[in-house]
């Protein structure tokens, strides 16, 4: 398991191959599943954002997302996970976020990866300041991931 | 005691500054160590960690903790 927080670009396809090369073992997983998120031009009714800038908690963000992978792989049968999470100075288009996980079966690998993903977007100290020519704002809230929520309330009606 | 502030985000703009220390008596809980820094309400969506964990304000403080108050969380 490894968690990097960095200030600069990265390529998210590049991190997942070399670190799949370098420490998942060959013949081993059936799985791979990765959740890459991007910068947006727009959100929330603004269409023209033009650069934002992504502050966060030195220690405390790379303590917390390092527990939810550990949380990850205890809670599912997964056999590793990996994130990388950019902060600083972030242009549209540029990749945000990358969350890999490896496991022997897909519904492992993908119940883990959405289960990181989520609590990162609601509970990992990172906050978004947007900016466009009007100005700059700090971003109020995430979005919600409709999809756990169906199968959120698909899990209490069936309960 | 001696009780490290940290602010994040929105909450670092409306206090106007990123981080102070504040010296408060002992057993102040975190709501205590808020009325002494400001006169104005706790914003009602505010998260608070203190030495890096998720709390809440009816946490007990001691001497020497790091304690950071911040808007909800948009990362990802």
């Amino acid at each position: 398991m490894k968690v990097i927080v960095q200030d600069g670009e990265f390529d998210p396809w590049k991190a997942v191959q070399d670190y799949q090369s370098e420490n998942i073992a060959e013949g081993k997983h059936g799985a791979s599943v990765t959740f890459i998120g991007s910068m947006r031009d727009f959100n929330d009714g603004v269409d023209d954002l033009s650069k934002m800038y992504l502050d966060h908690y030195p220690g405390m963000t790379e303590k917390h997302i390092e527990r939810v992978c550990e949380d990850a792989l205890n809670k599912w049968d997964v056999l590793d996970a990996f994130v990388v999470h950019r902060v600083g100075n972030i242009a549209p288009n540029d990749a945000i976020v990358l969350v890999a996980v490896w496991s022997e079966h897909r519904a492992m690998a993908f119940d883990a990866c959405r289960f990181i993903i989520n609590d990162l977007k609601h509970r990992a100290p990172f906050w978004k300041r947007e900016a466009n020519e009007d100005g700059e704002r700090w971003v109020e809230g995430n979005t919600v991931d409709e999809v756990a929520d169906q199968h959120s309330d698909m899990a209490k009606r069936a309960s | 005691m001696k009780i490290a502030i940290k602010y994040f985000a929105s909450m670092r703009d409306t206090m106007g500054k990123a981080n102070e220390s504040v010296d408060i008596s002992e057993k102040s809980s975190v709501a205590d160590l808020w009325k002494a820094v400001t006169q104005n309400p706790m914003p009602e969506n505010t998260l608070i960690a203190v030495n890096m964990e998720y709390t809440s304000s009816e946490h007990v403080l001691n001497e020497g903790d790091e304690v950071a108050f911040f808007p909800p969380v948009t990362g990802g």
